[in-house]
């Protein structure tokens, strides 16, 4: 293939092309024809680069010019500007919300700038159903490496000396891990990957496996030679039939080429890999339970010791690792510990990724160094809250972690930080939350969320979360008292000591760092009857500002249980032993008109009785009530 | 109800007959039928040679290896908070209103279930379901209700 002067790394992920990608690549096509620069430019197809809420957009290679938000109408004017009088168009390039001029090079805009793709460095750029793509991107060195030049020790050492810590919720460092396992007596044993992946707001373990799933095998074998084991499974959860099937694939393409299988790459090591399935069990992801779950066994938690490393599946020694702990394996290997141990921070190393998802512009997965602050990931990685509102809190580290209100914003991300702040890392779930959400209904969701997935074997962790779960209800609902408070963090304080696996210990996080940061609204709750966020149902209503109402009829044809009274042009009323508090009205009130408005607390006993709709009278420019 | 038939035979052909035969066994029953019956749960017991309570107590532990009955295509709702804070209770009321049923229901053509369910991992595109295996992400109430109909005319 000739080379061409100028490259357009055109993006059509899921998001791009819902925004029309394939249109410009047809106008892109059509102007440079028209154009006669065929033979200097050329349209590259590429896989999704996570900046998802620029799309469709465009990366000119080998200039490293960044172009959003692009339309069909835009193309002719960019090519000719751009590729035949070499002057880059400034209205298309990326320009941050708060400075005017334009950011050109895509390496220099914040989201990207700030990220450090490792685990995620074949993310849109390789297709993940070809083994060819995986090797190109150097994929199997990292094998190939430790199988002609290294002992195990030699790569436990390297993976010791890294710094590498688990990245499936706990930490535990990865290196230590794989040497109480080598120095067990006991054959055979066994490598895992846990796929699990079932926290709230976390899904980085399902893209790893449909992005680029070779990655993580590549990491398995190279454990497996480490430990001695033989034979590895990776636990899924059904819900990811992509991922699944894609592992499937991979698993075959290795072993054609000798990279799984019998004698990998000529040597007398051997390495199979199975796959395993969950079948919608949250706890599962928990390692003991796991392991029972492949046995076929009841997969109710048991308490460690021993630790699988130990004792693990069949009661063989068996390590068990986190998908992304397994695909930052090789690139440990090939770029060195000391390469690796030079990011992140003290006690945390490397990069981890994030899903940012919620009340957030960039909603996507993240990969960043240990040690980013909450504040750039939230601002200049997610480029900020929708819709001006404000930032309240993010919940990190799922049903085991808590919420770190704003006033924290500057605290560096890393596994002790986030743990003195009452939360944890858990699998890296970042759930933003505005002003718009009510901090005690978030609490109530989470252990909604354990109640429903706990195995039921401890009765702190059953009962506890019912009993919770049960004074949160009654506190949204407007029936809390004061001594509620003190329950909770009674309770709280016993399920955590007294469970006999991590889903009990840390249920009660969520409430505990909520009390913790944002007593005052559980108060509001109580004291006032009052939703401060305007969110929990039973403490809200919803009115129809007489001054206001031009009496359009919209919310009445729009209301579904039909609780609007009114006519054409008359003040319009809201049955309120009618309302749902479906919120519909107030969506659909004009703007400009916004007669409709919710309240709280006290505000809702002064309502003035209205009772029937009467007829809209203008005077200067106002209703009369 | 179906007929398990050769099903658990051949599957435990595929499987093996042993304690972690099991698990795959079942699913794969699940997935052609979307439920165990007692006849399949029994059969399995016999050909892995454990008790039937045994068999049963697994399959009661998963919520995906249902013991009741279910439709053809079982739609699975996620309830969890990103969903719900962009917007699953509309989902839902849609896919009541269509299907005249409710949460936890099958239709009486046993065409359809609805599940509530927790998170599936597409928080960033929610609100988010799934129908089978597959999917469907970014909902509102126009785009379910397309969805639906493709399914009703299957
Ligand atoms: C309730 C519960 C659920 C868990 N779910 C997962 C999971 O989905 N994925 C995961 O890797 N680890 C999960 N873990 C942590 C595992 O028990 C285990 O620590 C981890 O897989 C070890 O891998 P790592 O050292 O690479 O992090 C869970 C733990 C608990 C208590
Ligand atoms: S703490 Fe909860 S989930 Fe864990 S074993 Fe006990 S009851 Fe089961
Ligand atoms: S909140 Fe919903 S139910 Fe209540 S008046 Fe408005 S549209 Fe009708
Ligand atoms: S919260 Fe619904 S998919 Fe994650």
């Amino acid at each position: 293939m000739a080379v061409r002067r100028i490259e357009l790394m055109l993006c059509t992920g899921t998001g791009c092309v819902a925004g029309g990608a394939f249109r410009i690549s047809e106008a892109l096509e059509k102007e440079i024809q028209k154009q006669g620069l065929e033979k200097e430019i050329s349209v590259i197809i590429t896989g999704c680069n996570g900046f998802c809420g620029h799309g469709p957009l465009m990366l000119v290679q080998p200039d490293g010019i960044f172009y959003g938000f692009l339309t069909p109408e835009d193309i002719p004017f960019l090519v000719q500007e751009h590729f035949l009088k070499g002057r880059p168009v400034k209205k298309l390039m990326f320009s941050p919300p708060e400075k005017k001029e334009p950011v050109p090079l895509l390496s220099e805009i914040p989201f990207f700038k700030k990220q450090l793709l490792i685990v995620l460095r074949n993310r849109g750029i390789i297709d993940p159903e070809k083994i060819d793509e995986y090797i190109a991107r150097d994929g199997f060195t990292a094998l190939e490496k430790v199988l002609t030049s290294m002992t195990p020790d030699d790569v436990i050492n390297e993976i010791t000396r890294s710094g590498l810590r688990g990245r499936g919720g706990a930490g535990f460092p990865t290196g230590t891990k794989w040497k109480i396992c080598r120095a067990e007596q006991k054959m055979p044993k066994y490598i895992i990957c846990n796929c699990d992946e079932g926290d709230p707001g976390a899904f980085m373990d399902r893209s790893v496996f449909e992005s680029d799933p070779l990655s993580a095998m590549e990491g398995m074998i190279i454990g497996g030679y480490a430990i001695g084991a033989s034979h590895g499974y990776i636990y899924a959860r059904s819900e990811y039939p992509l991922a699944i099937k894609r592992m499937n694939l991979s698993i075959s393409s290795a072993k054609d080429y000798g990279l799984m299988g019998k004698n990998i790459l000529g040597t007398d090591f051997s390495f199979d890999l199975e796959i395993r399935q969950g079948s919608g069990a949250f706890v599962c992801g928990e390692e003991t339970s796991l392991i029972l779950s492949i046995e076929g066994r009841g997969p109710e938690p048991i308490q460690r010791p021993p630790f699988p490393a130990q004792s693990g599946i069949w009661g063989c020694p068996t390590v068990i690792n986190n998908v992304e702990t397994w695909a930052t394996i090789p690139v440990i290997i090939n770029r060195g510990a000391d390469w690796f141990s030079k990011i992140g921070t003290e006690t945390s190393k490397g990069t981890k990724i994030f899903s940012l998802v919620g009340k957030i512009n960039n909603a996507g997965l993240i990969e960043v160094p240990m040690g980013i602050t909450l504040k750039e990931i939230v601002y200049d990685i997610g480029g900020g809250i929708p819709d001006n509102k404000k930032f309240k809190a993010v919940q990190t580290g799922g049903p085991s972690g808590g919420c770190i209100p704003y006033s924290m914003i500057d605290i560096p991300i890393d596994f002790e930080s986030l743990i003195e702040a009452g939360s944890m890392m858990g699998s890296g779930g970042m759930i933003v939350m505005d002003e718009d959400t009510c901090m005690v209904d978030v609490a109530k969701f989470f252990i909604q969320f354990t109640n429903d997935e706990s195995c039921g074997k401890c009765t702190t962790c059953r009962d506890g979360s019912e009993a919770l779960h049960k004074v949160l209800t009654d506190i949204t609902n407007g029936d809390g008292k004061e001594v509620d408070l003190e329950f909770l963090e009674e309770v709280g304080n016993a399920i955590k000591d007294a469970s006999a696996c991590g889903l009990g210990t840390t249920l009660p996080n969520p409430v505990l760092s909520t009390l913790k940061y944002f007593r005052d609204e559980y108060e509001a709750h109580i004291k006032e009857r009052r939703c401060p966020a305007l969110v929990c149902k039973n403490l809200i209503k919803y009115y129809i500002l007489p001054e206001k109402c031009t009496g359009c009829k919209l919310c009445l044809k729009n209301c579904p249980p039909g609780a609007i009274k009114g006519e054409l042009k008359h003040i319009h009323i809201i049955d309120q032993s009618k309302c749902t508090k479906c919120g519909t009205c107030l969506d659909v009130c004009p703007p400009k008109v916004s007669a409709i408005i919710k309240v709280s607390g006290k505000e809702m006993e002064n309502i003035t009785g209205i009772e029937e709709p009467y007829p809209v009278k203008r005077k200067g420019g106002k209703n009369e009530t | 109800m179906y007929q398990v038939g050769n099903l658990v035979k051949e599957l435990s052909d595929k499987h093996g007959r042993m304690r972690e035969s099991l698990m795959p066994i079942l699913q794969e029953i699940v997935q052609k039928h979307n439920y165990l019956t007692d006849e399949a749960m029994v059969e399995v017991a016999r050909e892995l040679d454990i008790s039937a309570a045994e068999v049963y107590g697994t399959a009661s532990f998963y919520t995906f290896l249902d013991t009741q009955v279910k439709g053809k295509y079982v739609i699975r709702v996620c309830k969890t908070i990103t969903c719900s804070m962009k917007g699953k209770s509309d989902i839902i009321q849609t896919l009541e209103d269509m299907l005249k049923i409710k949460i936890g229901e099958t239709t009486t053509d046993k065409q359809f279930s609805l599940i509530e369910t927790n998170c599936i991992g597409w928080c960033h595109k929610a609100p988010a379901i799934l129908i089978n295996e597959m999917p469907y992400t970014e909902l509102t109430p126009e785009k379910v209700s397309t969805i639906i109909k493709d399914y009703m005319q299957k």
